[in-house]
């Protein structure tokens, strides 16, 4: 190609842009290289060496944060409601999508259009009520424990029955509560867009295995789960995230340490050891850890779902 | 029976093709009808019947259909999304009208109906206002600075330029990281002591600058709201570079032809077909940002003083600090009937440009 003073003048406004690209993505990326590099600093050094990457690298900070910071269980406690959750959205999201796509019922309309009401209506504060909700339940099941527990300490023993009583109040109930208000959080999203990738989809396979005797159920499973795999990775990878990042409803139903997620563990921790940083950016990087894997290694998906999202909204 | 549901169906076909307006102005009436029903006669056993009556009225209605048109067995597939829906949505949606409605310290069993009193107090509320002022602050920024800094990226990367796709991946980290996350990075990045900006403005020599950030009222709101945008300029770029590539490169390239330069074919070819996606940027970073508040509590907590309160973190703090759960529903109400205003203007004003 022979060069000219357009291919000049284009190249160099090309190297331009791109400095001007490389100068953003880096202040996108330097302050977690600077959380990680403070991570592995001691207590001593993190206050006066400024440096990315330090001399003496203290990888047992992420031991200590792991089981002195506590963040192991924090961990492990945000795995689990985000299993939990993603799973469950799943399934009563892909049941109602299929039923509001392929079946005809009455009130089939009226409840659709009260899922979308339900994204279009802002409602700043609903975790008042929320924590009302679940405080009047957990009084409820409570007294009604009390109430059986004579007649339980009848059948079984003692230890037995006390022992229940505290795993249901201490454990069972609040991450319940916490799994289903999550589930209710993702779950209109993903409904309509699972309503509207189910409208696209050919119908003739179904009908195929409808006249090969297959039920309702077994068409859902599959037939119909199989058939919208990208939505449904959007919607596991879209709802993993919000679970994971989320801060204010496990503030509210999570009270004690042993329940507590990543993100309000962090909060807990920051106030109690103000000025521990080291460790506070060990178990800070122990929690993006996950999410910048499945972000790196779904970046597709998540640009898909944002798209999705955003025709939602 | 299909008499009943014909005509049901004909209310439903004629809401649903209402123009906007009218939709807007019969929900406002009703809703004001409903107001004056409860606060007339929230004490009447009838009333409450008549409510209860009409509730599950409706829902036997619809398991009765279901069960004489045989299609029961469809039906069953929304029922776990329903109730689930009813639980955690519903129920907590006509709570917040009831709570809004009493004085309550969220623990006694009584609660005392004091009428709209609780509204008062918010409009009289000045800490209140200056929250709202503060979330309208942060928003004016993210508005200007974020989504200008978000378009330029998408014009930048929309260019046939090499690497596109890295970029994009880059500048969407910080969206997918959680704001607790950000919020205690930059949190030490702008500490006043140990913090790395002072650091860096230390040695770079600007004595004057060096202050504790967010302990500053003067800079403490800029500082969040700077940390803002940094967090969310991600997703102004995606939609807005993903509604720049479904422009046809036809156009630009007729555009040349005719000689308009580079400015030209971006006022008279871009710009207008990107209005809708320009306008739906707009109120996705208003109805964010005005709910912006983890990020807040973990940046500042609020202070120095009221100086970076937003309405969520007042909802937080009217509950949990001075329990009052009735106060913090009438705070949240007031604050959705806003955001519901907001983004109806936007809508009105984005159809009248379509037009145009």
């Amino acid at each position: 190609m022979s060069i000219n003073k357009y291919t000049v003048t284009n190249s160099a406004v090309n190297a331009l842009v791109h400095v001007f690209l490389i100068i953003v993505a880096a202040t996108c990326i330097f302050p977690l290289l600077w959380m990680f590099g403070s991570s592995l600093k001691t207590q001593s050094t993190v206050f006066s060496d400024m440096s990315l990457v330090p001399k003496a690298m203290h990888w047992e900070n992420f031991y200590l944060a792991w089981t002195k910071g506590g963040f192991g269980v924090y961990f492990l406690n945000s795995l689990f409601y985000t299993v939990f959750v993603v799973f469950g959205i799943v399934i009563v999201s892909s049941w109602a999508a299929y039923a509001f796509s392929r079946m005809n019922f009455p009130g089939k309309n009226l409840f659709f259009f009260m899922f979308l009401g339900a994204m279009m209506i802002p409602l700043p504060g609903s975790f008042v009520p929320l924590y009302v909700l679940v405080n009047n339940v957990r009084n409820i099941l409570l007294n009604s424990l009390n109430g059986a527990t004579p007649f339980f300490l009848k059948i079984f023993p003692d230890q037995f029955v006390y022992g229940m009583v505290s795993f249901i109040e201490n454990q069972f109930y609040p991450r319940a509560a916490y799994v289903l208000c999550m589930i209710n959080v993702g779950l209109s999203f993903s409904i309509f867009m699972l309503k509207t990738f189910f409208d696209k989809m050919p119908k003739e396979l179904e009908d195929a295995a409808r006249i090969d005797g297959c039920t309702r159920l077994g068409i859902w499973r599959h037939v119909a789960l199989p058939l919208a795999k990208p939505a449904i990775a959007v919607i596991i990878i879209y709802n993993s995230l919000s679970v994971w990042n989320e801060y204010i409803l496990a503030n509210l139903i999570l009270s004690s340490k042993d329940l507590m997620p990543l993100q309000r563990g962090l909060m807990v921790f920051q106030g109690e050891h103000i000025t521990q940083y080291p460790l506070l950016m060990a178990g800070m990087t122990i929690t993006v850890l996950p999410i910048l894997v499945i972000y790196f290694a779904m970046q597709k998906f998540i640009i898909k779902g944002i798209t999705a999202g955003a025709v939602v909204g | 029976m299909s008499f009943f549901a014909e005509k049901i169906k004909q209310c439903y076909t004629l809401v649903h093709e209402a123009p906007v307006k009218k939709k807007a102005i019969v929900g406002i009436l009703a809703a004001i009808t409903l107001e004056c029903a409860f606060l007339r006669f929230h004490a009447s056993g009838v009333f409450w019947f008549i409510v209860y009556t009409l509730v599950t009225g409706s829902l036997v209605f619809v398991v009765v259909a279901n069960l004489i048109k045989k299609t029961i067995g469809s039906f069953i597939f929304v029922v776990p999304a329903l109730l689930i829906f009813t639980i955690f949505y519903i129920y907590p949606f006509f709570k917040v009208l009831q709570l809004s409605h009493n004085a309550w310290d969220g623990i006694s069993p009584i609660m005392d109906f004091v009428g709209l009193s609780n509204f008062k107090e918010v409009i009289g509320d000045k800490i209140w206002w200056g929250a709202m002022k503060n979330a309208g602050y942060i928003t004016l920024i993210a508005l200007t600075f974020q989504n200008a800094l978000a378009l330029v990226l998408a014009l930048a990367c929309d260019r046939a330029i090499k690497a596109k796709n890295f970029y994009r991946v880059i500048f969407f980290i910080p969206p997918v990281l959680s704001e607790v996350v950000v919020g205690l990075i930059w949190r030490w990045i702008y500490d006043g002591d140990y913090g790395l900006l002072n650091h860096a403005l230390l040695a770079l020599g600007f004595k004057d600058v060096v202050r504790n950030w967010l302990s500053d009222p003067q800079t403490a709101l800029t500082c969040v709201a700077v940390i803002h945008c940094w967090k969310g300029f991600g997703w102004g770029f995606m939609i807005l570079l993903a509604g720049l590539q479904t422009i046809p490169r036809e156009l630009y390239e007729a555009a040349r032809v005719d000689g308009a330069n580079v400015w030209q074919s971006f006022k008279n070819v871009t710009i207008p077909l990107m209005i809708p996606v320009f306008v739906l940027v707009a109120i996705l970073t208003i109805l964010g940002t005005m709910q912006v508040f983890v990020l807040i509590l973990s940046m500042t907590g609020g202070g120095p003083g009221y100086h970076t309160e937003v309405p969520v973190t007042r909802i937080l703090a009217s509950m949990q600090g001075s329990s009052m759960f009735g106060y913090a529903c009438a705070q949240g109400i007031t604050f959705g009937a806003i955001l519901m205003m907001v983004s109806f203007a936007q809508m009105g004003i984005s159809r009248k440009l379509k037009q145009a």
